[in-house]
């Protein structure tokens, strides 16, 4: 590169990170994904029609701007009294009236059909070759492979030392998840979209796809993804105190890859259950459970009755020196299985393991001074269910 | 007095009298605090709704100031996100029913019967009572964030289950300080209605009231109309807590959905509630500082009309990813792009106004035009909103929280700021320090796009609003909002100032401090006597 290039491509650097800015012009989908300025343009035909119909109509609305705008500073700089201008009289005249009416419409009508056409195309969840319920709850997500027997909770998995600046933040910062849901590519996925507590929406960017999870209703969405990669977004309804820590994250693989994944996930989950299933032949001891309940409650329950097991007064209740967590043994695992109806309490029955729940229960009983010397056995939990059920 | 003693009185006066009242002797304000608790003077009912909403705008903008202090960087700094919830819930609600709401109804008060000629508010004792309702409304709604488990938490909009099943123990004060609020409001417009119906000067005809009255009378029937569904909103979500019905809990075969659309039925035309009355506060300045005639008058008030019918029938293009019928989907898609037609004639005839006048650029001017600009900015991401494909992107992100921050602060409130510099001389008698009104102004101007503008970026590249924290990609824009928004509350500050020192004292102002002025308000001394108009003017 000569030296006169150099200088030319100096002088332009500027004015293309200007326009980069001003506009979110980049247009190469790796930068666009990335973009901290404009929506992206995804990985989905949907996605890519969204993002033109965004930029068109960006860009008319600049344009009516620059001309409404320059109409008017043109007026004000030339029409000051300073330089002596002396004001008209006209008031009044009915054809710019209905020049002026007439003129957005036609804009409007040229808007109005290839939204139209978009939104006819962004309904038509028909003809779909897999098909994904989402469940939001406070606050995670649980998804689940119709025709497939799998599903898993999905949750965040940044730490709270992050969270509270103790350490540094890592790349995917509150975007990032234990289990993410994982979908195959150039296939189309159906979304059939709810929740268990509160209004929840799930929200991919990079597929276009927003859509709201309503308790006792079921919303339907979907999407067909042209590349592999990860993708991030996060609930975007306002879902209660943890709203802002309910990622979303969606691995698209090739359909074979997806196929092994599919596979292998399949015979990880069977031997969960079977793991599960033995562990109810099992005597546990204090220390052990008492690691495990720790362990479980940090991730399950300590968002609402925190850490010290105080909870927020008029919002949770406290664990610590409650009736509940003193009191009868079976109360207080009907409760943590079965949720409390009509408040925040969930039901933690699917949500947790047999072992998992009778060491968290052991946790709440024997933490914070509570001392109890209960241990609850996974037996315990099962035989809780299985009168439930009977 | 009676008022039909003070009726009779007016009739025997004689006709040619002048408008202005010179004997002041037992008509005078009384001192102390019953002049103000026992008020049914419509000038002092004014000032005391100026007062409350300024107040407001300092607590709601205290709180404003936490929330951006929390976002200035990625983490958990200063705040819970619980706490963070409250702020912006209540951020919300002291912005919209506090702050700028009355704001305006304290401009109706003071300038409506001074506009048609009339001698006060037709009933002056429910006009005591309008306001005297708030601060209580707002005490209540203010010491809920001090019970155990805190205020609400569930954003403005109160969706269920939220607000009902997960709410704070505290839900029943925000719902009684909402209804308190709503009877404020109710019983404000219907006073608003009844002036202007019955109390015009002899000659006044409704096509030759000031735009200011006519939007404010088009407000007025919006309020009547959907106040009401609001109070019908909340005592529902009071049912449903409290006392077991189910009108939004599916288990009990109600539906969720079912109240975003009441409440939506009722915040589409709230949105125009709060700026309907700008536009008649524009359609004052403008004229009065291009010394030129408004332009189209009657389009403008055929265009207001227009709003205010179409603003019933876009309720659901807040809705659009609650999984509406795609019919549902197209109808208000179409409705909410219709109502940038007569919202942009509005702009057209304000610049068909500047055109060719002779302009100054005074602050109640620099206020107007900056509204102009920046509200239509507002317009125009409201109309890249109403495209149901792209707000499928566009919702419950930054892009709304900026969409709807130009047109209420940079719309709203800039025209309140604009007017409040208009009629200061009229209301205290003394001109406002110039200078500082400048300094106000730009200040303003530039922090308020710092603060805004970004916005705009964070919600198009995916930042949820409503979220304490937030990735690491987002992190230098918020940072940029921060300093904005603290300097557009800093700025406010020189407000107070101008206000203060224009009510202590200053240069004497004349009865018709701006030259371009028309209108009757502008034919009474600065300051207005406590009384005016005993004897209605003639208007020809």
């Amino acid at each position: 590169m000569d030296n006169f290039e150099r200088g030319y491509v100096r002088l332009l650097k500027p004015i293309i990170t200007i326009n980069t800015l001003i506009l979110g012009m980049v247009s190469t989908p790796l930068l666009a994904q990335q973009s901290t300025l404009n929506m992206t343009e995804g990985v989905t035909g949907i996605s890519n029609t969204v993002y033109n119909l965004h930029m068109t109509i960006l860009y008319i609305c600049i344009a009516i701007a620059v001309i409404v705008f320059g109409i008017m500073f043109w007026s004000l700089y030339q029409h000051r009294k300073s330089k002596g201008a002396v004001a008209a009289k006209f008031h009044e005249s009915t054809t710019v009236e209905i020049i002026w009416t007439a003129i957005p419409i036609v804009i409007l009508i040229g808007m109005a059909i290839p939204s139209t056409q978009a939104l006819i195309l962004m309904e038509d969840t028909t003809e779909a070759d897999i098909t994904i319920q989402i469940t939001g709850s406070q606050w995670k997500w649980h998804y689940r492979y119709f025709d497939h027997d799998l599903e898993f909770y999905s949750r965040l998995t940044t730490s709270q030392a992050e969270i509270n600046n103790e350490i540094e933040k890592q790349q995917h910062y509150l975007k990032e998840v234990d289990n993410p849901l994982v979908l195959p590519i150039n296939k189309k996925v159906r979304f059939l979209i709810t929740a268990d507590d509160v209004i929840h929406s799930w929200w991919v960017p990079a597929f276009a796809v927003k859509k709201d999870a309503n308790p006792g209703f079921i919303n339907e969405a979907w999407t067909k993804i042209d590349t592999p990669g990860t993708y991030r977004g996060q609930c975007a309804e306002l879902c209660g105190k943890d709203h802002g820590f309910m990622p979303i994250v969606v691995t698209a693989l090739e359909p074979e890859a997806f196929d092994n994944w599919l596979a292998q996930a399949q015979v990880t989950a069977k031997q969960q259950l079977q793991a599960e299933q033995q562990s109810l032949t099992q005597t546990m001891d204090m220390p052990t459970m008492m690691s495990l309940g720790e362990e479980v409650y940090n991730r399950a329950c300590l968002a609402c009755h925190q850490a010290s097991g105080q909870g927020i007064p008029g919002a949770f209740p406290a664990l610590k020196n409650s009736p509940v967590a003193l009191g009868d043994v079976n109360k207080h695992i009907n409760i943590v299985l079965h949720g409390v109806s009509g408040t925040a309490m969930a039901s933690f029955a699917k949500q947790l393991s047999k072992k998992e729940l009778a060491a968290v229960i052991t946790f709440e009983r024997n933490a914070w001074g509570n001392n109890t010397g209960d241990i609850v056995q996974p037996s315990q939990i099962d035989a809780a269910l299985t009168s439930i059920n009977q | 007095m009676s008022e039909i003693q003070l009726k009779d009185n007016a009739d025997k006066t004689i006709l040619d009298a002048p408008a202005i009242t010179t004997h002041i002797d037992h008509h005078s304000a009384p001192h102390g605090y019953k002049r103000w608790l026992f008020s049914t003077n419509h000038k002092d009912i004014g000032t005391l709704y100026l007062w409350f909403s300024l107040t407001m705008f300092f607590i709601g903008g205290a709180m404003a100031m936490i929330i951006r202090a929390e976002l200035f960087q990625p983490g958990l700094q200063l705040i819970e996100p619980n706490f963070f919830n409250q702020m912006t819930t209540s951020h919300g609600l002291i912005m919209v029913f506090g702050a700028v709401m009355p704001a305006f109804v304290g401009l109706a008060n003071w300038m409506l019967p001074l506009m048609i000629g009339a001698p006060d508010m037709a009933l002056p004792r429910m006009n005591n009572w309008s306001f005297w309702i708030l601060p209580f409304a707002f005490s209540l709604l203010l010491l809920s964030l001090f019970t155990e488990g805190g205020g609400p938490n569930f954003g403005w909009t109160f969706y269920p289950p939220l607000s009902t099943q997960y709410s704070p123990d505290s839900t029943a004060m925000f719902v009684f300080s909402i209804h308190l609020m709503g009877i404020s409001s109710i019983m404000g417009a219907i006073n608003v209605i009844v002036t202007i119906f019955n109390m015009r000067a002899p000659g006044m005809t409704l096509m030759k009231m000031p735009m200011f009255v006519w939007t404010w009378l088009i407000t007025a029937f919006l309020l009547i109309a959907v106040m009401p569904v609001l109070a019908g909103a909340v005592t529902m979500i009071l049912t449903d807590k409290y006392f077991g019905t189910s009108f939004f809990d599916a288990a009990g075969g109600g539906d969720p959905v079912l109240f975003q659309h009441v409440f939506w039925f009722f915040g589409h035309p709230e949105v125009y509630i709060m700026i309907l009355p700008s536009f008649g506060i524009i359609s004052a300045i403008i004229p009065t500082f291009a010394r030129k005639q408004l332009f189209g008058y009657h389009s403008m008030v055929y265009a207001t009309a227009s709003i205010a019918i179409l603003s019933f029938t876009v309720w659901a293009h807040h809705m659009f990813t609650v999984g509406l019928p795609l019919a549902a989907e197209l109808f208000f898609m179409y409705c909410t792009m219709l109502i940038s037609v007569p919202t942009g004639v509005k702009i057209f005839n304000w610049i068909a106004t500047l055109w060719r006048g002779s302009i100054t650029f005074e602050v109640p001017m620099l206020f107007s035009l900056a509204f102009i600009v920046l509200f239509t900015i507002g317009g125009f991401s409201g109309l890249m909103l109403a495209i149901t494909p792209a707000d499928f992107q566009y919702h419950d992100t930054y892009f709304v929280v900026a969409h709807f921050h130009y047109v209420l602060v940079t719309g709203a409130v800039f025209s309140i700021m604009a007017a409040a510099y208009y009629w200061l001389p009229k209301w205290t008698g003394y001109m406002f320090n110039e200078k500082l009104g400048k300094w106000h102004f730009w200040c303003s101007l530039i922090s308020v796009n710092l603060l805004f503008f970004p916005m705009h970026f964070l919600g198009l590249a995916g930042m949820p609003r409503r979220i304490p924290d937030y990735a690491l990609q987002f992190a230098d824009i918020n940072k940029i909002v921060s300093i904005g928004g603290f300097l557009f509350g800093l700025s406010q500050l020189i407000f107070v100032a101008v206000v203060v020192m224009a009510v202590r004292g200053g240069k004497k102002a004349p009865a018709k401090p701006w030259e371009g002025a028309e209108g009757l308000e502008w034919t009474v001394p600065s300051p207005a006597p406590y009384h005016t108009f005993d004897t209605p003017p003639e208007v020809k």
